[in-house]
């Protein structure tokens, strides 16, 4: 969710219980500014917080004039001092996906690789590195997995122009009260995977301008099946929370501008959601 | 006249002129006779140039502004020079020229008043001629590629026509057939008057609006924000459907929400006389919803500040409507549709066996319901069909489940979906359904009758396994600070068991010791289940959440005592049970102490001084480290023994029967025989 508008945004998504106390709040007040100074980002996006055993994370993305370009990512642990994570690569994500349990709250902390995933271990030992994932590793790549999975944005918040950057569509004005209760009307926010397939006759509602992502309706398990969405606050915002990512809560006030997504979680994917519907 | 010919011939012509553009008095001799040759040889008209000659205006703008910037070659004549550049040879330029000459002014000499005053006008530039006959050819050679390219001559209906009629030139003031111009001018604007089938709206009148709305708020970079503005137009027009139909009235839910929340803070008459009594009876039952979501706040758990505000209203309605004594705000559960807010609330002494007894009496009246319609059914069946071999099965027997204000039941659970809709009273838990809760894992709908789709199979409906869940959560969770509580001294400390009272000497420990050490914490929500009539393992499952595995394999009935400190709670692999924090290091002096469970995450507790509050916030699923692994189906019955009475035999042949007979019959002849021989001896 974008700095700016923080502190109404997490009233918003509040209804999971989850949000920050007053003292981080006011910390991010300070420092996200800060942030956006020094890295000299275009828009500022507090991304949410990892829940560690001894400690959380706190995330933070920055922004630069192509919005759909990779975002840099920071993260802290007092709200205050940020630190840049190295964009996450293939390998990191295939290793992350296989260390299990809660993140412990320590940057340094190194997951053994000799339990998880012999094959890369021997690779590493190989190469004359120590067979462990250091936390941070596997921080950069659980970012970027949940932002993959479910990073989303209403249909039409975002344009693509002509040259292929992506911007904040200025007409944006909020989807229907109608619109905002359907999963077709919200995009995934990353690379589209399938968006050639589609028949002719879903292509031609699209606008190509504004339908350049994938919608939330081929999500899988198909339907309703990973996302919850619900009107909260007396039916004046539309939230939905990820049941894959359990924590993940997008909202969005129909009829405005507002939207964004914020996550409030241990970082572990739910797989058991199969079992749970 | 061939197209690659001509382009020969142009090409050559292009770098003498650009040592010539420097100073045209450089070519004095050359130029001034190619400009006359030009205007004087008009006979030889080749179609193809007339749109060369039709804009001889615009041209000479050209060639003005190219002598302006005489020093920059590169950019001279952008148009002709792209093909044109790679085939430079040395040909002289005059001989070029002349070689043009005849077919460039092909163009009617009754067009050419505008050229005529050219050289007069500006004698001293004779290259700018020659440039400005290039610049001409260029034209004529851009006009026929696109004439070539694709479109036919223009017909009359179509907005374009007129404009490809010689002599005419949109760029061109002074045009002697007026008509043709008005024509085109015509055709042009009542394309432009087209009125979309779609919107209603025509370019024309947009165009026009769009323009006085910039000129009347001239914005910045209005080139930028054209597509935003046109937009913008349009949207501001829209009008009002004339239709016979009428739109219905659509009344958003947000309307009815409110109304459901204003409801909440209009008071209700006969309300003082409650509190009144609550003065009376001590204690107020109220809890102080707000103070607790401050606490919680400090540590970033809660609702929004308005939403806690609505629970607060919501549960002095649940005060007012039914025999509250204690009243607490337990949590949040979240569902796939909506959400539960529940209410842990102990009823009034005497109240409570009342409902009970009005329980009871309808359960027992829906067994003999029950009963009658089997009987019914039963009678209906024997005189239909034979009466079915019975189920030697027995059902192990059921446990009984605790009784109402003991154990598990010891509170009553309130839900409601949002705060302002009704109160829903849960059902009290049974042994069965917890046991079967922590087998399955399933999402909530927020629809109390919604059925649990699970294997094993769940004994009710969504508002029993929202009840098993808040059982377990609370026996896992509900913790206080030690020392807050104590067992009562007068009782046995087998009775003891299951009650406790506050501790009035409690001492609140620092918060840095309750951060720093587990053991300052101990569980008060413990169900303590002792059953020593019906020992099964289920008996034991029952007992205890924390240490299930461990529990599973004990045979003997052992609750964990209520007060056991939490530091006892193992953790699950390499995660411990509980995380405390203190909830600011920059204040110490007011900070709190905050305890979150990892077992059941969402479960959060504080504590600070004598106070102390739990609460959770989640989707009511206990964390597993391991995936969930769904139980397996029991295994397959076993066969029937096959022994030789029950298989089935081959049918004797005939011969076979023949045989047997033959045999029978010999057998029986012998016997006779020799009942004969023995009735002759005798």
């Amino acid at each position: 969710m974008e700095a700016l508008s923080l502190p109404a945004a997490l009233s918003l998504v509040a209804g999971g219980g989850a949000g920050l106390s007053p003292e981080l709040r006011a910390a991010l007040g300070a420092s996200l500014p800060l942030l956006q100074r020094d890295y000299r980002f275009e828009r500022v996006w507090f991304w949410g917080c990892i829940q560690g055993v001894r400690g959380a994370y706190y995330i933070a993305q920055g922004l630069g004039p192509d919005r759909a370009a990779p975002r840099s990512r920071l993260y802290s642990l007092n709200c205050l001092d940020w630190s840049l994570l190295t964009p996450a690569t293939e390998e990191m994500l295939a290793l992350a996906e296989e260390v299990k349990g809660r993140f412990q709250g320590d940057p340094s902390f190194e997951y053994s690789l000799a339990e998880i995933n012999p094959e890369a271990a021997a690779r590493l030992v190989q190469s004359g590195k120590e067979p462990v994932m250091k936390e941070e590793a596997r921080l950069i790549a659980t970012i970027e997995q949940i932002d993959r999975a479910v990073g989303i944005v209403p249909r039409g918040a975002f344009v693509k122009t002509p040259l292929g950057s992506v911007h904040e569509n200025r007409h944006f004005e909020g989807l229907s009260l109608v619109e905002a209760k359907k999963l077709s009307s919200y995009f995934h926010f990353t690379e589209p995977t399938n968006l050639k397939n589609k028949t002719l006759l879903e292509k031609a509602d699209l606008d190509p301008s504004t339908d350049f992502l994938n919608s939330l309706e081929h999500d899988i398990p198909q339907g309703k099946g990973s996302w919850s969405i619900q009107l909260e606050k007396g039916g004046s915002v539309v939230v939905l929370r990820s049941l894959l990512w359990l924590g993940l809560t997008f909202y969005h006030v129909p009829m405005t501008k507002q939207f964004g997504y914020v996550y409030f979680g241990t970082g572990e994917k739910n797989l058991d959601l199969p079992f749970m519907l | 006249v061939p197209g690659p010919g001509r382009a020969a011939l142009r090409a050559p012509s292009e770098p003498p002129a650009r040592p010539a553009r420097g100073k045209g008095r450089s070519e004095p001799a050359c130029a001034p006779d190619t400009a006359p040759t030009l205007l004087t040889r008009p006979s030889a008209a080749p179609g193809w140039l007339r749109g060369s000659i039709s804009q001889p205006p615009q041209d000479l703008h050209r060639a003005q502004e190219r002598r302006g910037r005489a020093g920059r070659p590169g950019q001279h004549d952008k148009r002709g020079v792209g093909h044109r550049a790679p085939l430079s040879t040395s040909a002289p330029r005059p001989e070029t020229r002349r070689d043009k000459a005849p077919r460039a002014p092909g163009a009617r000499h009754s067009m050419d008043p505008s050229l005529e005053p050219d050289p007069s006008h500006e004698p001293h530039s004779a290259y700018a001629e020659g440039a400005y006959a290039e610049g001409a050819y260029a034209e004529g050679a851009y006009a026929e590629d696109a004439y070539e390219g694709g479109h036919g001559p223009y017909q009359p209906h179509e907005p374009g026509y007129g404009l490809d009629q010689p002599g005419y030139s949109p760029y061109e003031d002074e045009i002697p057939d007026a008509q043709a111009r008005m024509l085109a001018m015509k055709n042009a604007k009542a394309y432009l008057l087209t009125t979309s089938t779609k919107s209603g709206l025509n370019l024309y009148d947009h165009l026009a609006t769009i323009l006085t709305k910039i000129l009347d708020e001239q914005p910045a970079n209005t080139v930028d924000i054209i597509e935003t503005i046109s937009q913008d137009v349009k949207w501001a027009q829209f009008r009002k459907k004339m239709d016979t139909l009428r739109d219905e009235h659509l009344i958003p839910p947000t309307f009815e929400a409110a109304e459901k929340c204003k409801a909440l803070f209009i008071k209700e008459a006969g309300e003082e006389e409650h509190e009144e009594l609550d003065e009376e009876m001590g204690e107020p039952a109220l809890p102080n919803v707000m103070e607790t979501a401050f606490y919680f706040e400090q540590a970033g758990i809660g609702l929004s500040k308005d939403e806690c505000y609505y629970i607060f209203l919501a549960f002095k309605n649940l005060i007012s409507v039914q025999p509250i004594q204690t009243c607490r705000f337990w949590g949040k559960i979240m569902g796939l549709e909506m959400n539960y807010i529940i209410a842990e609330v102990q009823l009034r002494e005497g109240e409570e066996e009342e409902e009970e007894r009005e329980e009871e009496e309808e359960e027992t009246v829906a067994e003999e319901e029950k009963e009658m319609g089997e009987g019914e059914e039963e009678v209906e069946q024997k005189e239909k069909e034979p009466e079915p071999p019975k189920s030697t099965y027995k059902p192990p027997p059921e446990i009984p489940k605790e009784a109402n204000g003991t154990g598990t039941n010891k509170y009553v659970y309130f839900v409601c979906n949002e705060p302002g809709k009704p109160w829903v009273k849960l059902p009290p838990v049974t042994p069965a359904q917890i046991v079967c809760a922590r087998q399955i894992k399933k999402f909530f709908t927020g629809r109390l009758d919604a059925p649990i789709v699970s294997f094993p199979p769940f004994p009710g409906n969504e508002a029993n396994y929202l009840r098993a869940q808040i059982a377990r959560i609370s026996a896992g969770t509900h913790v206080s600070p030690t020392g807050f509580y104590q067992f009562p001294e007068d009782e046995e400390e087998e009775e003891g068991g299951d009650t406790y009272e506050e501790n009035p000497e409690f001492e609140p420990p620092a918060v840095a010791e309750m951060v720093e050490s587990l053991a300052m914490w101990a569980h008060h929500g413990r169900c303590v289940w002792i059953n020593p009539a019906q020992k099964s393992e289920e008996d034991e499952e029952e007992g205890e959440e924390e240490e299930e595995e461990e529990e599973e394999e004990r045979q003997e009935e052992t609750g964990q005592p209520l007060l056991t400190l939490i530091s006892e709670d193992e953790g699950m692999k390499n995660i411990p049970a509980w995380t405390a924090q203190a909830s600011t290091n920059l204040i110490p002096e007011y900070s709190i102490a905050i305890l979150q469970s990892n077992r059941w995450p969402g479960a959060y507790a504080f504590a600070s001084g004598r106070k102390f509050e739990n609460i959770y916030f989640g989707w009511g699923h206990k964390y597993n480290p391991e995936s969930h692994t769904p139980a397996l189906p029991p295994p397959a019955e076993a066969e029937f023994p096959s022994e030789p009475g029950i298989t089935e035999a081959a049918d004797p042949t005939v011969e076979e029967e023949l045989a047997f007979k033959a045999a029978q019959e010999e057998a029986l002849a012998e016997a006779e025989e020799e009942e004969e021989e023995e009735g002759e001896d005798d």
